[in-house]
């Protein structure tokens, strides 16, 4: 049982390492330092979406009124379009849970020293 | 890099590529520009989603185009892969060419390209740096594409994404090839 539990977190929490190498999807657009054709990663989670300065957001995510946190990432990984419809992150999501909760493990570490 | 590709001789090989290269996107051509009808038959949301995916896919090929020019010009390359470099841009134009037309065609204004990308210069000191980046910057391509094809109400528009993918996917294995690694590690792209 506290096994069980225990194998539960740690899904949850998810494996940065993994997440890292689930990372690459991502860089179409994205870095972690730099803004690209969406915003830079690092310092994501805590942040309120639409919010990194000088960032040309789209007006769904401005309005969105998210913060980022494990929950509301993991939702809008799932299934971005809707999650926020109007966003221009159009991208059918990456549904697998393990893999979600990995790169958002991944993503919580996320140095802005690193390209 | 003395053995830029296995087979045959680096500007064989390359000629046996860039043979065969602009196949895929002369499809995604045709579907697009031939489809005026069926694009003009899509209600207004549907067509402003398409556009929407189709801007997020040009914005992303403008930096590309732009990331190759940094390569080109960083004096790392040598000829036959500053050509290769060219050629890939080259692709990535046509790409991006299409996609603000057929935005404009869905009634959409195609996003511009910015005046400046933060790119991360400092890194590239070698030949192997410059294929190293673009062969990121590829393989993120083939997951937006991937990403991108199912959410298209038309479906000529997911045909034509999935040609850029097809595409792109070559830029990456032949990048990965040139750096010694595997050139096609996985039987699925992600």
């Amino acid at each position: 049982m506290i096994e069980g539990a225990l194998l539960l977190a740690a899904l949850a929490a998810g494996d940065p390492k993994a997440g890292e190498a689930i990372y690459p999807r991502c860089q179409a657009c994205h870095a972690l330092a730099y803004d690209r054709v969406g915003p830079r990663h690092c310092g994501l989670l805590g942040r309120r979406a639409g919010s990194v300065p000088g960032f040309d957001y789209s007006p769904a995510m401005k309005r969105s009124k998210l913060v980022w946190n494990r929950q509301t990432l993991d939702r809008f990984l799932a299934d971005p379009p809707s999650a926020i419809p109007g966003t221009t992150m159009t991208y059918a999501g990456v549904a697998d849970a393990k893999e979600r909760a990995d790169l958002i493990a991944f993503l919580a570490r996320a140095d802005c020293a690193r390209p | 890099m003395s053995s830029f590709f296995s087979i045959a001789s680096p500007n064989a090989a390359r000629r046996q590529f860039l043979g065969h290269s602009g196949f895929m996107l002369s499809g995604a051509a045709v579907a697009l520009l031939a489809g005026r009808d069926a694009l003009a038959a899509k209600s207004n949301d549907a067509a402003a989603g398409d556009a929407r995916i189709l801007n997020t896919a040009l914005g992303a090929e403008l930096e590309a185009i732009a990331a190759y020019q940094v390569g080109a010009e960083s004096g790392l390359l040598e000829k036959p892969v500053l050509a290769l470099a060219l050629q890939f841009q080259g692709h990535h134009k046509e790409h991006a060419d299409l996609l603000a037309k057929t935005v404009q065609k869905l009634g959409g204004k195609p996003v511009a390209a910015k005046s400046k990308y933060a790119f991360p210069v400092e890194g590239l000191k070698a030949q192997a740096d410059v294929l190293r980046f673009a062969a990121q910057l590829e393989q993120g391509a083939v997951s937006a594409y991937l990403g991108a094809v199912p959410l298209f109400r038309n479906r000529d528009l997911s045909k034509a994404a999935a040609s850029i993918l097809g595409d792109e996917a070559m830029h990456w294995a032949v990048l990965r090839n040139a750096l010694g690694e595997n050139p096609v590690p996985v039987a699925f792209v992600a």
